[in-house]
């Protein structure tokens, strides 16, 4: 990692040069919400002055980008004697993506940590990897983000290029050589220590500026503990099992495969699409039974594969506390009302918690 | 051997349940694999009832063929190109080089495309994934296997497991519960698996027409049938869920040890590599970790059973 300064308009005329050479994509305002406020998505982005730099929070996250909504695994193209050709191709065109937030980052790390490890590494996903190159920014955060709970405000790995708000300046952090080459064309500096204090600063005032807390330590045990709980039930009977948390969630990476054949019936392609385990039929085996049968059996498992579950397997929470999901939920259920109750339903009985022990 | 409860036995650290390895990124081919199905012809096809058919598979391509190798338990994915993909369990022998045997129930757009095939029709299988039943570790040990319903497909490869390695493995029962007698399946493999395997084999059904003259029950009832001696069983339980529950609370009630009982679980898999999450259970892939897990394991799971 090497760390340098540059000034505003100098990185806005580098940010101009990348997106005029590459496919880019970076946040752009799509829309206004019922309150006037913007609405921003990940587009494609053909200048600097297209990007929406000063962005509050995406309401889509980055994953889209790299792992498509809906994607064809293979193509199925059927010969007159009965026998098939498959291809499968997972190719992709080097992109950049700008303007990332560090719980995007983070999020994008946890869905390396999955796809890329185990038995089976994702090829699709190995390909659009490969080929992106990622621009960070930092910000302050909104009255309802909770990643510094999940400690995701901050990242030092996964990017090309991060890039922190130092007044008039930004203060980077190179991460890759290929940003490194680009950067030379410009006039950067070596940061003094007033640029450093500067950082400090910056970063402290972005740790401060949390207003939403949500307490996941212990969370796995207390998730386990918490199985029968009727607050589930309660949360459950709000959901309506639309699926919209997973597809705007930054790191729920499931999908379903489905074959479908070609109009001319002369091929099939297999496709895979994403899902969520809030639809009803997540969990159906064949022959009908399903496992998960009610809204608050999906909903807890949701909670679970985020705070307990992926906990257990890579030793830390799938979550990165960027409450997209609480945004854009139709009934108003965010992880922070639901972890707290969770908690609270406990911490509060009067009758199994002791009263805690004096401080020394 | 009676403290041999409280000995701890050493783990075989190479052993799939410890230690995934991870393929070479850079070696194309290698990834490529886990999408590409194998091409089969249906060699044959046996009506088992008539909800159940077994069909038997043939590689074409002689080096892919040589390539499929297999361990008891493990499934495959079933491919028909233009209809998609179901995880089928694999009930031939893991000796069987040439042939690879389903037993398929008809119960959804997969299935019943597969129905509708002819002997010489051609598909194609992904695989094999998953975990399977530890059979060397069970060598030198009495076999329990109970079965119900469809349950005793999966454990048809352990059952030629056991026949080819007849001399290691001490008493063997099977216990098979259905139904009805209509629904058992490989009825004509029963007076092979009785004298040749010599396997204590004993079948039940719920209900039954009046001409029917074997047991009648649950398949919980077989256990007064026998008499296992908890320290050197090991037990292997496969069926529908519910029968899992009262099985394993039956088998841990006798003192047979939770890591001894293994399970193999059904879930509906999309990928067959654990990405895709629909098989999960918990923090668990019952396609990577799975479909075999010990009773342990499985107990500890939520709605695992």
């Amino acid at each position: 990692m090497i760390y340098k300064v540059i000034a505003k308009d100098n990185f806005r005329k580098f940010i101009d040069v990348l997106v005029r050479e590459n496919l880019s994509y970076g946040p752009r305002q799509v829309d206004t919400d019922a309150h006037g406020e913007p609405v921003y998505q990940y587009k494609e982005v053909s200048s600097a002055d297209e990007i929406a730099f000063d962005y509050t929070r995406t309401a889509s996250s980055a994953k889209h980008l790299l792992m498509p909504f809906r994607e064809e695994m293979s193509h199925f193209s059927f010969r007159d004697d009965g026998d098939w050709d498959q291809d499968i191709i997972y190719n992709a065109e080097p992109r950049v993506l700008i303007g990332l937030r560090p719980c995007d980052i983070s999020a994008i790390n946890i869905l390396d940590d999955v796809l890329l490890n185990g038995k089976f590494p994702s090829p699709y996903y190995l390909a659009r990897r490969k080929n992106t190159f990622i621009i960070g920014m930092d910000h302050l955060p909104l009255p309802d983000c909770f990643c510094k709970s999940l400690n995701h405000h901050t990242v030092s790995t996964g990017f090309n290029l991060f890039c922190s708000d130092i007044g008039d300046s930004y203060y980077l952090s190179v991460n890759s050589s290929k940003a490194y080459s680009y950067l030379q064309e410009f006039s950067i500096t070596d940061p003094t220590d007033e640029d450093n204090c500067k950082l400090i600063e910056r970063r402290k005032l972005i740790k401060h500026s949390f207003q939403t807390e949500v307490e996941v330590t212990g969370l796995p045990s207390f998730l386990d503990i918490e199985f029968d709980s009727p607050i589930w039930q309660k949360w459950g009977d709000r959901c309506l099992n639309c699926g919209t948390c997973a597809m705007v969630c930054p790191t729920c990476y499931c999908y379903d495969v489905k074959e479908e054949p070609d109009l001319d019936l002369r091929g099939a392609s297999r496709q895979k699409q994403l899902y969520s385990c809030n639809i009803v039929d997540f969990a159906r085996v064949a022959g009908g039974h399903n496992f998960r049968p009610g809204n608050g059996d999906r909903l807890k498992y949701r909670y679970y594969h985020h705070y307990r579950g992926f906990a257990e397997n890579a030793n830390q929470q799938i979550c990165v506390g960027c409450n997209r999901c609480g945004t854009a939920c139709l009934s108003d259920i965010n992880p922070k009302d639901v972890i707290n109750d969770l908690r609270m339903e406990k911490e509060s009985c009067i009758t199994c918690v002791l009263p805690s022990p004096p401080r020394t | 051997m009676h403290n041999m409860r409280f000995t701890i036995p050493p783990q075989d650290l190479n052993r799939e349940h410890f230690t995934r390895e991870r393929p070479d990124f850079n070696h194309k081919s290698a990834l490529m694999e886990t999408d590409r199905g194998y091409k089969c012809c249906i060699t044959n096809i046996v009506e088992l009832t008539d909800q159940e058919k077994l069909f038997q598979l043939r590689i074409t391509d002689p080096m892919e063929r040589g390539r499929f190798r297999f361990q008891p338990g493990q499934f495959l994915m079933l491919e028909i190109p233009g209809y998609g993909e179901a995880p089928i369990s694999i009930s031939s022998a893991t000796s069987n080089h040439e042939f690879i045997e389903l037993c398929v129930r008809k119960a959804g757009h997969v299935t019943s495309a597969l129905f509708n095939a002819r002997q010489g029709a051609r598909v194609a299988v992904r695989g094999p994934f998953g975990s399977s039943f530890p059979m060397s570790e069970m060598a030198g040990h009495d076999i329990l296997l109970v079965a119900g319903g469809l349950g005793l497909a999966p454990l048809r490869a352990p059952l030629f497991w056991i026949n080819d390695h007849r001399d290691q493995y001490g008493n063997v029962h099977l216990l098979y519960g259905t139904k009805e007698p209509s629904q058992m399946l490989f009825t004509y493999q029963f007076e092979e698996w009785k004298t040749v395997s010599h396997i204590d084999l004993h079948t039940i059904v719920e209900q039954a027409p009046p001409e029917w003259s074997g047991n009648r029950g649950m398949i919980t009832d077989l256990f007064n049938n026998i008499s296992i001696d908890p320290v050197r069983t090991y037990a292997i339980v496969c069926g529908p869920p519910v029968m899992f529950k009262f099985v394993c609370q039956y088998l841990d009630k006798q003192g047979i040890p939770m890591n001894r009982m293994f399970v193999s679980l059904e879930r509906r898999m999309h990928c067959g590599m654990g990405k895709c999450c629909r098989c999960m259970v918990g923090s668990t892939f019952t396609c990577v970790d799975g479909p075999v897990f010990d009773y342990w394991s499985v107990m500890n799971l939520k709605e695992a059973i």
